[in-house]
């Protein structure tokens, strides 16, 4: 089952998707315009991958994969939802979207062995990680400028449920900009794999329901402009949807 | 029982931030990976699962037995801080929270330091606490003793950029939201305690927080 948190009629709902309309939790069947859509789940911690997929480490230079799986965290101010915007700031000159697998965990759990990785798995969904390049530097690298601005994590539409995902590390990735495809890779292409990734962070941290782990990005990024429209889309799991809007202040 | 343990919103952390620090790695900052000095707040993140109570007996990994208090002073703000100025950053501020950010010790700060500062219990902090009448954070001296000897005094005076600038800069490219705490900066010559020992912070004029080290058991992996 798919399910998502939107906002219809002033008042927060849960929903299920029904035959590509939002079926809302009163029964309600509605299209996916007509609702304000919220990250799909109250997110706790949230984790990203740096340089999880060796054709984008290569095309931001870096010469090799890492050793060790790159992680770094975003605040909660950072998501925003299916259809939402996302600023760029006036003075960025290369602002770039990232299509990700979000990896939704749905136990609490520590020390999880990788052959029981996905037991603790609820399910999963689409993140659009937006960078702003201009703003990177070298400490604590990717820093929270960079990364961690507000609304520059697009989440959703759905959460899918683990069980209707059969094999999450052979999923078609893809991203277009205002209807160009751009990005185009396979979750199988990871670095570090899903259960790689749960076993890693389990090793040393008490995992919660609702951490998100997104898992990185192959290659074929590129500068997204105010007004640029950018889906990101994994197959089986959801097409997201998000515009670039200038950041105005005074807004 | 016990004292439960304070949920913020969102812990920020501020790395770089005591002016004989930078000073001290002032060469280092022009050598590879780092190539330039820090231009804007080095923020980190304490998840939650680094929350942790008054008293509470925080865990050291056996490799490398050793860990580094980098006591400090936060601010928990009232209510959404985005895009303030310094000369009204301090109206967003609901309180103060003596903090234990508990770190392996590292010298290498190119990467996010995930394994470093974000084990289980890894931030024992006290609750919000109002500021007595009076109260200037820039002001505030925290003091850690370990096992009932002050080892570590230090001035916030020393701060790069004092807490209302610090708020307005961090402001600027997020919002800090109601209910998050700003720890102000990691303090420059932090003492490294082991398992066993009994750490105690203390503000003067604002409160203290204690906490114990023990020896992991549970097998966390370095």
């Amino acid at each position: 089952m798919k399910h998502a948190r939107v906002q219809f009629e002033g008042r927060t709902w849960a929903a299920t998707a029904d035959g590509g309309r939002v079926r809302l939790s009163d029964g309600r069947l509605l299209d996916e315009q007509d609702v304000a859509w919220l990250p799909p789940i109250e997110p706790g911690t949230i984790f990203l991958l740096a340089l999880n997929y060796a054709s984008h480490a290569k095309e931001i230079a870096f010469k090799a994969a890492p050793a060790e799986p790159v992680v770094f965290l975003k605040g909660p101010d950072s998501l925003t939802g299916h259809r939402g915007r996302t600023p760029r700031p006036a003075d960025a000159t290369y602002m770039h979207y990232e299509c990700e697998l979000a990896v939704v965990i749905g136990q609490r759990c520590k020390h999880v062995p990788r052959e029981r990785a996905y037991e603790v798995v609820r399910g999963y969904t689409v993140a659009n990680d937006y960078a702003i390049r201009d703003y990177l530097e070298n400490y604590y690298r990717p820093n929270l400028r960079v990364k961690g601005r507000d609304a520059t994590t697009p989440l959703g539409p759905w959460l899918v449920d683990a069980a209707d995902v059969p094999d999450p590390m052979n999923l078609r990735l893809r991203s277009w900009v205002n209807g160009q495809p751009t990005q185009d890779g396979n979750t199988r292409d990871m670095v570090f794999d899903i259960p790689a990734l749960i076993a890693y962070l389990s090793g040393f941290m008490t995992l919660n329901p609702g951490d998100i782990i997104l898992t990185g990005t192959p290659d074929g990024v590129s500068d997204a402009a105010v007004g640029d429209e950018i889906v990101t889309e994994i197959d089986g799991i959801g097409r997201l949807i998000n515009t670039i809007v200038a950041d105005d202040p005074a807004a | 029982m016990g004292i439960p343990t304070p949920t913020p919103r969102v812990v920020y952390g501020t790395l770089l931030n005591d002016r004989d620090t930078l000073a001290r790695l002032a060469q280092r900052f022009t050598e590879p990976p780092y190539k330039a000095p820090p231009a804007k707040p080095v923020l980190y993140i304490k998840p939650a699962n680094t929350y942790a109570a008054e008293g509470a007996q925080v865990a050291v990994p056996a490799d490398p037995g050793v860990v580094r208090i980098d006591a400090t002073l936060g601010v928990a703000m009232a209510r959404d801080a985005r895009r303030v100025d310094a000369a009204h950053a301090l109206d967003y501020v609901a309180g103060y929270v003596i903090a234990s950010d508990v770190t392996l010790p590292h010298d290498d700060i190119y990467r996010p330091p995930l394994r470093e500062r974000c084990r289980d219990g890894f931030c024992p902090m006290t609750p919000c606490l109002p500021a007595p009448a009076g109260f200037d954070p820039d002001g505030a001296v925290v003091e850690i003793a370990v096992n009932g000897s002050i080892v570590h005094r230090r001035s916030l005076r020393h701060l790069h950029r004092s807490t209302a600038r610090l708020i307005a800069d961090v402001s600027a490219d997020l919002t800090l939201p109601a209910g998050a705490v700003l720890l102000l900066g990691t303090p420059e010559g932090a003492p490294l305690a082991r398992p066993g020992d009994q750490i105690r912070i203390a503000v003067p004029g604002l409160g203290s927080l204690s906490h114990g080290l023990v020896a992991d058991t549970s097998g966390d992996r370095a």
